[in-house]
């Protein structure tokens, strides 16, 4: 288990670094010089521009440039963000949480829909409840989360005015309302998890259902639903736990165009908006963040699947 | 059980929210700090948080606030009595030494924006503590008006020393509230301050402005009662809220207008054919047809103009009205300046959804005149200060306006002014402009502006000016007591929230 | 040799397949409306019209006008340009990129493996979205940059699989028999492992396209795909946010056309995924 841990953070650790050379090499493409825009309103003197440069060492070459970044980030400072001048890493710690509870609602989503819609058409394999399963899971995964999100606002907040069309409350401050602004983002993104979960589950779930030991369980004449329950479902979860984790470190990020639309304060949103406001460093922060969050979950998915996986365990 | 559960925390939930009155506002503001700042919304805030010398009422006319009354000595020399027993929010008395000391602030305070509206300020005294004396290099028609907004903004000098340049983050004002929360792109929360000088006249809470950028969203939450009030709402959303009995509507004239700022000489990306050569801003200004945009997104609400000052004001110059659309003339100048059609010309553009459309229409007007128009969307605030850093070669800009034609010319128009994101200069026009200022009488005036636009909108081709906007602001039935002025502002004092 | 050869057993199964088959067809349709634009499209997708402002559905405009007059069939028809040389210009960029370097990564082994191993993670780990939007943001918004941040976004999943087949394949009796009689590894894999990698990859390739089909039109939402006044069938939801309550066709076209393409192009991978991989025995 530790060799085997040891093993992958060896790789983990080169793709980490990798990952943070390439993020901080995007800086080079940035059209204008970094100084102009920090000095603000004393860019017509040399002398502050000369202290700006000597400060972001940009007369360094790149490696050096580099280094004292990577330095600096190890000591948890990702940068200032040019617009507000706070701390680039309390932007994120103040946005993860909401983040977090929506990427939270739309996994539990996910997962109530999505496993027991696989688990049931596995078992109705080929008949019309299979099929009708597979049909919406289909539809689940092409939809675009974006077109479903302002159908929703259209029928739920001005139509029938049941819920509020946009904001975010935190879930601290007011339960009540906390929930009905993050029902209809977590339910579009949910969908689209729910539909990823449904059809790996019906495949896994089938490869269980097929195995040896099942067939001998049904031969021995043991009873069809505890064969299902005991025997195949315990096996189908296995690749369903790991796909989960990693579907949720997607969702942490990937709710991008669901915050925009429902103007939901969490990294996606901030990512756009930094943007727009040609915010580089918070570009920076936001994609390393989420980077390093995904490869922990990964992390995380693997340490699971060691644990839940009985052949894997005996190794 | 459960359903009585349910309603009861329902109840406390809307109950919480009777006491706090939330506002949208289309952008998110800029820096909290009167001296720094440039945004309209910004200014919607300050009208809770920062009180002002005088403000303006709702006839436009100049009335006391953090002031009692004013005199002028002689033509150049203010004496402004102020109100006793007014407290900044961190307890301390503000007195004709932090008024001085706010004014110099203003003026020169490294980066400030309200340099260019109070330069005619020499020095400040203080006679004493309840009255300062303003010196002037020469007499100002326009002078008194400007310390009806951020300019005569008093800031609680003990605070402003010690937090210097992130003042802004915490802006100790006199106002009837006090900025207690700050979310970027979020929201700005404020607090009712129990020791304002006119505590009678708030009742609510605690305000919370909420930044939403997107119109539809704005108003469908204003509909949902998600908001009790937005500052801004779009033209063709005006029908909708009319029809819902729960909503009120306000539309008044604005003080100011919607324009296009054009890089003459600010920095490299001026060396353009746009920027250089003012036959080919000629031949775009004649490519655009301002009725048709108002028509087309604005359903016909807005007016379309020339120049910088509303028909409203008096000051207003009646014959200066916009050229017809005339495309051949705009192709005939592109030539004669020997340019290669079709010509790449990008404007910046503010990221709101009825700009961009604005935009988009000028593009397709355009490239019938031979311009290739590229549209480079940015959030607001950023769109600002890269502008005035000179990253723009054409900028869409509005600005709320002043009550004086001053506040809407030469901030933007004279060489030193610090809003001019074009450096744009021409020695007569700044002549023109520092005379304008003195001038007292209103027809010599308005001959003095005639003459400013013709050299430098007409000849210069410096600026278009599109149209003039109507503030709309709607709010739900349960706010009352709001009354609107011609600067859009949102007044506290006297809302009450049912 | 049986007289049927895999591939052509293959494409029997597939042929049989009538979800998949039905997929092809509306792939196919799109296709064709995207080359054919235009000639079949009944406006020129920029003219605007500023007396026919958001008409509804007519004999005139069968899908309506937009805010600033344009026909929406027109812009929905040229959208798919942008779509569709999104998706397969994108993979295709992908695909070139990705498959040599999986395959040299296999068949090299060693630090190259394991450096070209780590590279592919390090992208992975970024969620495909947050990456095209900070190469956006970088580069300036434009559909080329929308299309190099799709490419680069999704060439690991190839350089995986080309990787994964290249290993396998390097260990078969055959490779190592050609091996030992002196056959160098590049033309190992030229002859022995690319036409086994052709259908996994065919399969990925379709849905990486309904990937970088969404992938675009979320971009063109943000606005920082396709710029304005070319027509992208997310920009178009973009602007029709405004007018959903009074223009509500403005949005139901473009969103319909991102979601019967996908489809589509999510059948036909997974008719292709059944046909192509005996190891899925779904059926």
């Amino acid at each position: 288990m530790i060799s085997w841990f040891l093993r992958r953070m060896g790789q983990i650790l080169p793709t980490l670094l990798i990952l943070s050379f390439g993020i901080f090499a995007l800086q080079q493409l940035m059209p204008g010089d970094p100084a102009l825009i920090l000095a603000g309103e004393e860019r017509g003197d040399p002398a502050v521009l000369a202290q700006i440069r000597a400060e972001l060492m940009l007369d360094r070459p790149l490696l050096e440039q580099y280094g004292h970044w990577l330095w600096r980030l190890l000591h948890g400072d990702f940068g200032f963000s040019w617009r507000i001048r706070v701390p680039v890493g309390e932007l994120l710690l103040d946005k993860l949480p909401v983040t977090t509870q929506l990427a939270s609602m739309s996994f539990v989503i996910g997962v109530a829909i999505g496993v027991p819609a696989g688990v049931i058409s596995a078992v109705a394999k080929d008949k019309p409840l299979d099929w009708l399963m597979n049909a919406v899971a289909l539809f689940g995964i092409s939809m675009p989360n974006f077109w479903l999100g302002i159908m929703m606002i259209l029928l739920f907040s001005v139509q029938l005015g049941w819920l509020p069309p946009s904001g975010y409350v935190p879930l601290w401050e007011d339960p009540w309302q906390s929930l009905a602004t993050t029902i209809m983002p977590a339910f579009v993104l949910g969908t689209g998890v729910a539909s990823v979960l449904m059809r790996h589950t019906r495949a896994a779930m089938l490869g269980a259902l097929e195995q040896d030991y099942i067939r001998t369980a049904r031969a021995k004449g043991v009873v069809e639903r505890s064969v299902i329950a005991r025997h195949a479902l315990r096996n189908a979860l296995i690749p369903v736990v790991t796909l989960g984790t990693i579907e949720f470190g997607r969702l942490l990020a990937g709710a991008v165009l669901t915050e925009q639309i429902f103007s939901i304060p969490g990294f996606g949103k901030l990512v756009v908006d930094a943007v727009f406001n040609r915010d580089y460093p918070v570009v920076q922060g936001v994609v390393l963040a989420t980077a390093l969050i995904f490869v922990a979950l990964s992390l995380v998915a693997d340490i699971l699947y060691m644990l839940i996986n009985p052949r894997l365990r005996a190794a | 059980m459960f359903r009585r559960i349910a309603l009861a925390l329902l109840l406390t939930a809307s109950a919480a929210s009777a006491q706090n009155l939330r506002i949208g506002l289309r952008e998110d503001p800029d820096i909290m700090d009167p001296t720094l700042a440039r945004t309209f919304v910004g200014r919607i805030v300050f009208a809770a948080v920062c009180d002002k010398l005088f403000d303006i009422n709702a006839r436009l006319e100049i009335v006391p606030q953090l002031a009692t009354g004013h005199h002028w000595d002689d033509p150049k020399t203010l004496r402004i009595t102020l109100r006793p027993g007014v407290k900044f929010h961190d307890g301390e008395a503000m007195d004709a030494e932090a008024v001085r000391y706010s004014l110099n602030r203003h003026l020169t305070m490294q980066g400030s924006f309200r340099r260019g509206e109070i330069n005619t300020m020499e020095s400040v005294e203080v006679v004493d503590p309840l009255t300062v004396l303003i010196r002037l290099r020469e007499p100002s028609a326009a002078f008194l008006a400007q310390l009806t907004d951020r300019a005569g903004m008093i800031v609680s000098p003990r605070a402003a020393e010690a937090a210097g340049r992130n003042f802004g983050l915490r802006p100790i004002c006199a106002g009837p509230y006090r900025l207690t929360e700050r979310v970027a792109q979020g929201r700005i929360v404020v607090d009712r301050f129990a020791e304002y000088w006119n505590a009678a006249s708030t009742t609510i809470p605690r305000i919370t402005y909420q930044v939403i950028s997107d119109s539809t969203v704005r108003l469908a939450n204003l509909q949902s009662g998600a908001l009790e009030m937005v500052q801004s709402i779009d033209p063709d959303d005006v029908a909708a809220v009319r029809r819902n009995t729960r909503l009120r509507i306000n539309i008044t004239d604005e003080l100011g207008y919607q324009s296009i700022t054009l890089n003459v000489s600010n920095g490299p990306r001026a060396q353009t054919p746009m920027g250089q050569d003012a036959r080919v801003r000629a031949a775009f200004e004649l490519a655009l047809d301002r009725q048709v945009i108002n028509q087309v997104v604005y359903e016909g609400m807005y007016s379309p103009t020339a120049q910088p000052v509303p028909p409203t004001n008096p000051l207003h110059v009646p014959g200066f009205q916009p050229e017809a659309r005339n495309v051949e003339r705009a192709r005939a100048l592109l030539r004669e300046a020997g340019v290669r059609t079709p010509l790449a010309v990008e404007m910046t553009v503010p990221n709101s959804p009825d700009l961009r459309q604005a935009a988009e229409v000028m593009q397709a007007m355009l490239r019938e005149a031979g311009f290739e128009l590229r549209i480079n969307t940015m959030e607001f605030a950023s769109s600002l200060q890269a502008a005035t850093r000179g990253e723009f070669e054409t900028y869409l800009l509005g600005w709320s306006g002043r009550v004086d034609p001053d506040g809407n010319t030469w901030t933007f128009m004279h060489s030193r002014g610090p809003s001019n994101d074009g450096r744009y200069a021409n020695p007569e026009v700044d002549r023109l402009l520092d005379t304008a200022r003195l001038e007292q009488d209103p027809a010599r005036r308005r001959d003095l502006y005639a003459q400013i636009y013709a050299i430098a909108l007409r000849q210069d081709r410096s600026r278009i000016y599109l149209w003039h906007r109507k503030n709309i602001v709607a709010h739900s039935t349960r706010v009352t007591g709001f009354t609107a002025v011609a600067d859009g502002l949102i007044r506290v004092q006297g809302l009450r929230l049912q | 040799m049986s007289h049927a050869s895999p591939a052509r057993r293959a494409l029997a199964a597939l042929l049989r397949h009538r979800l998949a088959m039905f997929g092809l067809v509306v792939v196919v349709l799109f296709v064709a409306a995207a080359l054919l634009a235009p000639w079949i499209s009944p406006a020129d997708p920029l003219a605007t019209s500023w007396s026919a402002i958001r008409r509804a559905p007519s004999a005139a405009h069968w899908f309506g006008t937009d805010e600033n007059g344009r026909d929406v069939l027109s812009r929905v028809l040229w959208g798919a340009r942008a779509s569709l040389m999104a998706g397969v210009i994108a993979v295709g960029g992908a695909l070139l990129i990705g498959v040599p370097i999986g395959l040299v990564a296999g068949l090299a082994g060693g630090w190259l493996d394991a450096l070209i191993s780590r590279v592919a993670d390090a992208m992975l780990a970024v969620p495909f979205l947050i990456l095209a939007i900070a190469l956006a943001a970088f580069l300036g918004p434009a559909l080329e940059n929308a299309m190099l941040a799709i490419a680069i976004s999704a060439s690991p999943v190839f350089v995986r699989l080309a990787r994964g087949m290249a290993l396998e394949a390097n260990t078969t009796d055959y490779a190592e028999a050609a091996r030992a009689m002196g056959n160098p590894p590049w033309r190992t894999a030229l002859v022995h492992i690319l036409p086994n990698i052709a259908p996994p990859l065919l399969v990925q390739a379709t849905l990486s396209i309904a990937e970088a089909i969404i992938a675009e039109a979320s971009l063109s939402f943000l606005g920082l795909g396709q710029q304005p006044p070319a027509p992208s069938w997310g920009s178009m939801l973009n602007s029709a946010q405004r007018f959903i309550e009074n223009a509500p066709w403005l949005a139901i076209f473009p969103g319909m056309a991102i979601f019967t393409l996908v489809l589509a192009l999510n059948l036909l991978g997974d008719g292709l995924r059944d046909a192509l991989d005996p190891r899925s025995a779904r059926r």
